[in-house]
């Protein structure tokens, strides 16, 4: 099942950890943070996980030195 | 009675076309007997959650900037208390903080029509049976808000809250976290305020002017309110004018002509080069023959924002304006988020050095990038109304970045250096 990536921006320091565990779902911007490849309606701090990568991604919000990573069900998430 | 700060407009009040009392009917520095006086008294006791529905009938959208749906907001909260056992009861805050250097219009009405907003917030927390209220108002209407509080025996519930002077301090979550914590800061978005806000509960956070216009709708109904204005935009706005002269706030219909209400400003046409519409996070704009509405974007309609209207002269540069006001973004950044702190300081450097006379071609390009680059990243939206002030000056002002990069300008007698 796809899951959304939560990236809370304000815990986030651009350590890179996720970017290389989902590489083609993140890369890095020009300062070092997480930059969704994909955005949803505009929206590149809650980036879509297809099931193939849904492992990597909960080791990347596992390992995140900032625990600025969360992952959750597709309809669980959105923006207000 | 209370009065304005140093800079306080006068209220001038275009009425809606029904000629009905509208938001400051009660006259200037309205006290309670003038309030009381001009909107009929309130019957409280009479207001649940069936005001949602009626709410739901008069199409109010939020007049803070979102242009929110005003019932569904309200219905969200009332529903946020979910199935738990002891639910906990929701918090309703006005928010009148008005960070927006260019708006005046919610310190206006809380400084003359104070016991509105307390109406609307009365009415409000009855809607979803809220336990805790609370005014989170700007400094300069401080003392109009505790005056009325202090006033009146149906508001113990409410507290008064100072808000800070910061360009962010009334994004929503900025404002929970200030109340709570004292620190105007955004917070992580991932759990919606409705669900989860002031002390982990069902949080509802509403414009002043919102709520002034949710105390009318209680009393008059919602066909009363949609008297005014249009179909997709029903009854009145506050706009704040500013630019030409002093400053201004007028109540005007929804989808009011563009023309129409600068002219009611008392603007003289000719003298404008281009409008800023919505403020630092809005557009500019150059073609005034549009509507003012928040809906029907790409049929000549242009978002309000919060309602301010900044007239750029003549004889200004376009570009220098943006130039500065984007430096004032970038500083305004609560640089919590790295897209935000890094981003916009990057880009304020690229917008001066086309204002202000580097001619290196690339720097368009590289503007568009890093424009494109902070868009959707972020707590708060202020990268996202960043990227739309600064996507608007390079349409709007397309002229002026060619002449800037051959050394001249479009506006200003003088070369660029």
């Amino acid at each position: 099942m796809t899951e959304i990536l939560h990236i809370d921006w304000t815990r986030c320091d651009g350590r890179g950890l996720c970017t290389e565990l989902l590489p083609t779902v993140l890369v890095r911007d020009d300062w070092g943070y997480p930059l969704a490849l994909h955005a949803t309606n505009g929206d590149r701090s809650n980036p879509a996980v297809s099931p193939g990568n849904v492992e990597a991604a909960r080791e990347a919000v596992h390992l995140c030195p900032k625990l600025a990573l969360s992952l959750a069900p597709q309809q669980a998430k959105s923006r207000q | 009675m209370t009065t304005l700060g140093a800079a306080g407009p006068a209220v001038d009040t275009v009425r809606g076309s029904a000629g009905t009392p509208q938001l400051f009917a009660a006259g200037s520095n309205a006290g309670l007997t003038e309030h009381e006086q001009a909107f009929g008294p309130l019957s409280l006791e009479s207001i649940d959650a069936g005001f949602i529905a009626v709410l739901e009938e008069s199409g109010l959208t939020g007049r803070g900037g979102a242009a929110f749906s005003s019932w569904q907001k309200v219905a969200a909260t009332a529903q946020g208390r979910g199935a738990a056992l002891m639910p906990a009861k929701p918090v309703v805050i006005a928010n009148g903080a008005e960070g927006e250097p260019l708006s005046f219009k919610d310190k206006t009405l809380l400084a003359h029509a104070p016991h509105l907003v307390i109406d609307g917030l009365l009415i409000a927390g009855r809607a979803v049976s809220a336990s805790l209220l609370y005014i989170y108002t700007t400094p300069a209407a401080l003392p109009a808000v505790e005056a009325a509080v202090a006033g009146r025996r149906d508001v113990r519930r409410i507290k008064v809250v100072r808000a800070a002077e910061t360009f962010i301090s009334g994004e929503a979550s900025a404002v929970v976290n200030s109340i709570a914590t004292g620190v105007a800061l955004p917070l992580d978005n991932r759990r919606r305020l409705s669900e989860s806000g002031l002390k982990g509960r069902p949080t509802l956070v509403l414009n002043v002017e919102t709520l002034a216009h949710v105390a009318l709708i209680a009393r008059y109904g919602s066909g009363w309110f949609r008297g005014a204005g249009s179909e997709r935009d029903p009854g009145t706005r506050l706009v704040s004018v500013s630019g030409q002269g002093a400053g201004q706030v007028l109540e005007v219909e929804g989808d009011a002509q563009f023309c129409d209400v600068l002219s009611s400003a008392g603007v003289d046409l000719s003298t404008v080069g281009a409008v800023l519409v919505g403020g630092y996070h809005g557009r500019w704009i150059r073609d005034l023959e549009c509507r003012l509405s928040p809906s029907g974007q790409g049929e000549n309609a242009v978002n309000p924002g919060a309602g301010v209207l900044h007239i750029l002269p003549t004889q200004e540069c376009g570009l220098e304006a943006t130039a500065r006001i984007l430096d004032y973004l970038a500083h305004a950044s609560a640089k919590q988020c790295g897209p935000c702190m890094f981003g916009l300081p990057a880009m304020a450097r690229v917008l001066t050095a086309i204002a202000y006379g580097d001619r290196n071609p690339r720097l368009v390009l590289e503007l568009e990038r890093l424009t494109k680059l902070v868009g959707g990243r972020g707590a708060c939206h202020h990268p996202d109304g960043t990227a739309r002030l600064v996507s608007s000056a390079l349409e709007i002002f397309s002229d002026d970045v060619n002449a800037h990069l051959l050394g001249t300008c479009t506006r200003t007698t003088r070369r660029a250096t």
